[in-house]
């Protein structure tokens, strides 16, 4: 009988894989599910098992099961020889796409559990030595060097401590989280679990977006798995008094409950208020006790750094970013989806390379990289490489890796609305420059809009920055403090969108964009 | 108001204590006794609140804190059907605000179906993207949307 690959990723299923999958069984094919390759724009991309490897099928409908099978429809060729894959260096996410997401055995095959089993014949010190070596520096978006944290934690003394990892992903045009956990979850596991035996921590929680059920399932079915195959718990690989779990805490529905703190609150149970810091959550976390909280790529990328060594990942990105980083191309693009590649890589080369340009095959007019507290980035700029500290110099950052594309019906001046009124919605309420200055940014744009006259637009102008400012400094996170910079860089990059009325009513508002391309094989 | 236990509650209320009851042994389970109490009735009343402090030893005005503070906890009992339109930038770029004032215009607030907004869904390559009644769709067109709604009012 022939086996078919039909992803079970949030996406593909989005877009008709339950259906698809339906029909193959219905048509006598073995169906297994995996993770998503992240070629999203081809999902759902189906991948037939033959002698030459698995050949896909891209934009399979249900009607074509029939076809695909007997041989009969357009195939990709081998999947993972498709040039959009095979060009990308995929260290996080090697295996996502492969296997079935909690299936231990071909985890295990496909190189899982060897870092794991390397951190187990060295000292906790060693180990995070070797992710200090690595230079992973956190991939939440803050960019702190995850060894350095690592170290704080462990030499702090305490009985009780904690691993936790925050998987709220809440940034828009960020899906990377997501798809890991969905397609490879027991990389995450291993990673907190050095991370436990690294730190000396006994518990883990994974704190997941309420908006992931599908990631929620994945990661609860993969714990269990883990557990029952020796991998959590105690005596975690026969290893003697060496004990860790791990516990899924689902979050409710706010941004603000990915800054770590709010976070750390809200899994004591609490409002997801920002605490002041210090004291830094490495030395006083959750419930008070020292707490390791990182990203989950982050976590995902130490059974790696492990198995082949942190010299191995250093050798990679440019300046002092190291290693690759997980880009996720989406908003306005034609080939939406993930490219894992070296720090280093241009804007361009994801955009226009990989993107194919935008999906509405209309000129490009901004990308917003970095989520919604990420500044836009004008056409030219495209040749800015991927670097931390390269697109701090710009004004601009790298943060979850998360580039939305904009075409030319792209308003600027709507969009910097929608950040301040974003941050408005979605601040903890705890300060004032972040809580009443957000909505006063959004009066401030529509009075800039709204001017009758080129003096009263300058008044309102300089208020704007003076909000900005005011925002910027005086805020105790970085929502607050990081909202003036998708307005400033609107307002830099666009000047003339903020001339205009605002739109009377949603027919100004950009088209609905609709995929011309379906089913291309591009 | 800990330990004063009514003499009699509603079907209701016993639910909600055994549910209380169940999650109040881990660490930090407000908010996993709330999702369990969504689950169960779909929204949170003053009665749950009320158990639900009690068994935990809080004071209504602590769980009600919580319980305002996060946008997936209703106060009001859910509508029929439920149209979320992800309004993060990436579907921003490819149309979701018509979108979501279309769905707006197509179901008035007050009846059956409730069109609400959310800030990203992590589909943000296939856009535009909402949920309709707890199933993600990418790539949505108002004529995905009517097919949906046809289903509900038939
Ligand atoms: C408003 C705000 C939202 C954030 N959202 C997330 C998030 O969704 N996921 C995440 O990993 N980090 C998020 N962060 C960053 C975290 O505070 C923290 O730096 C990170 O979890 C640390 O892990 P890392 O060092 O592995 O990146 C956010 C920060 C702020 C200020
Ligand atoms: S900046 Fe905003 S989100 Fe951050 S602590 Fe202040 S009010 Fe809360
Ligand atoms: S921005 Fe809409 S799904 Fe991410």
């Amino acid at each position: 009988m022939t086996t078919v690959w039909v992803p079970c990723d949030a996406a593909a299923r989005a877009v008709g894989a339950d259906e698809v999958a339906e029909a193959f069984a219905a048509a006598g094919a073995t169906v297994r599910r995996n993770g998503s390759r992240g070629m999203l724009w081809l999902e759902p991309l189906v991948e037939v098992e033959t002698d030459a490897g698995r050949i896909g099928y891209a934009a399979v409908r249900p009607q074509y099961a029939g076809d695909i099978l007997a041989g009969n429809h357009v195939d990709l060729g081998v999947v993972e020889d498709h040039p959009w894959l095979a060009d990308q260096h995929r260290v996080t996410f090697t295996r996502v796409g492969r296997h079935e997401p909690t299936d231990l055995a071909a985890y295990r095959s496909d190189g899982g559990y060897a870092g794991l089993e390397r951190a187990l014949t060295l000292d906790p010190a060693d180990v995070v030595a070797e992710v200090t070596t690595s230079g992973l520096r956190g991939r939440g978006g803050a960019g702190f060097p995850t060894g350095i944290k690592w170290e704080t934690v462990r030499k702090a003394a305490s009985d009780l401590k904690f691993v936790c990892c925050n998987a709220d992903e809440g940034d828009s045009g960020t899906f990377a989280d997501r798809m890991l956990l969905e397609g490879d979850p027991f990389s995450l596991l291993e990673g907190m679990t050095i991370a436990a035996y690294a730190v000396g921590a006994s518990e883990g929680y994974v704190y997941v977006r309420s908006e992931y059920p599908d990631a929620i399932a994945t990661l609860r079915r993969a714990i269990d798995v883990a557990r029952a195959g020796g991998w959590l718990g105690r005596h975690i690989a026969g290893r003697e008094g060496f004990t860790f779990d791990l516990h899924v805490r689902v979050g409710a529905g706010a941004y603000i409950c990915g800054e770590e703190t709010s976070m750390l609150d809200s899994l004591e149970g609490k409002r997801g208020e920002v605490r002041a810091k210090p004291p830094i959550p490495a030395l006083v976390g959750l419930f008070s006790q020292p707490t390791v909280v990182n990203n989950v790529l982050s976590l995902a990328t130490v059974p790696m750094i492990l198995a082949d060594g942190g010299e191995a990942y250093a050798a990679l990105g440019t300046g002092r970013s190291r290693g690759t980083q997980v880009f996720q191309l989406a908003g306005n693009v034609k080939q939406g989806g993930i490219v894992e590649a070296d720090f280093g890589i241009t804007l361009r080369e994801l955009i226009e390379g990989y993107g194919g340009g935008t999906r509405s095959g209309r000129p490009l007019k901004a990308a917003q990289v970095g989520g919604p507290l990420g500044a836009y980035v004008a056409g030219d700029q495209l040749d800015l490489p991927m670097d931390y500290e390269a697109f701090a110099e710009a004004g601009a950052m790298i943060g979850h890796g998360g580039i939305v594309v904009f075409d030319d019906t792209m308003d600027a001046a709507d969009m910097a609305r929608f950040a301040m009124e974003f941050c408005a919605k979605e601040s903890c309420g705890k300060c004032t420059p972040c809580r009443i200055g957000s909505v006063r940014g959004v009066e401030v744009i529509d009075r800039i809009r709204s001017a009758p006259d080129a003096d009263s637009r300058h008044q309102a102008f300089v208020l704007l920055e003076d909000l900005c400012t005011t925002m910027e400094k005086g805020s105790l996170c970085a929502m607050g403090g990081l909202t003036p910079m998708p307005v400033r860089s609107a307002l830099r990059h666009f000047p003339a969108d903020f001339a205009q009325n605002p739109p009377v009513d949603s027919d100004k508002n950009p088209p609905i964009v609709h995929f011309s391309s379906e089913g291309s094989t591009s | 108001m800990a330990g004063t236990v009514p003499t009699t509650e509603s079907a209701r209320a016993t639910t909600t204590r055994e549910l209380a009851t169940a999650g109040r042994a881990q660490r930090g389970p407000l908010l996993p006794i709330l999702h369990a109490v969504m689950a169960e009735h779909g929204w949170v009343s003053d009665e749950d609140i009320a158990v639900i402090a009690d068994v935990l030893n809080l004071s209504r005005a602590d769980v009600h804190g919580v319980v305002s503070f996060y946008h997936d906890f209703r106060r009001t009992p859910p509508p029929a059907h439920r149209v979320q339109v992800c309004r993060g930038e990436a579907c921003q770029a490819v149309g979701a605000q018509a979108l979501y004032a279309a769905a707006q215009a197509r179901f008035p607030a007050g009846g059956d179906v409730e069109v609400g907004e959310v800030f990203c869904l992590g589909n943000c390559a296939l856009g535009p993207s909402a949920v309709l009644d707890g199933t993600l769709v990418g790539r949505l067109t108002l004529e995905r949307l009517d097919t949906a709604a046809a289903g509900w009012t038939a």
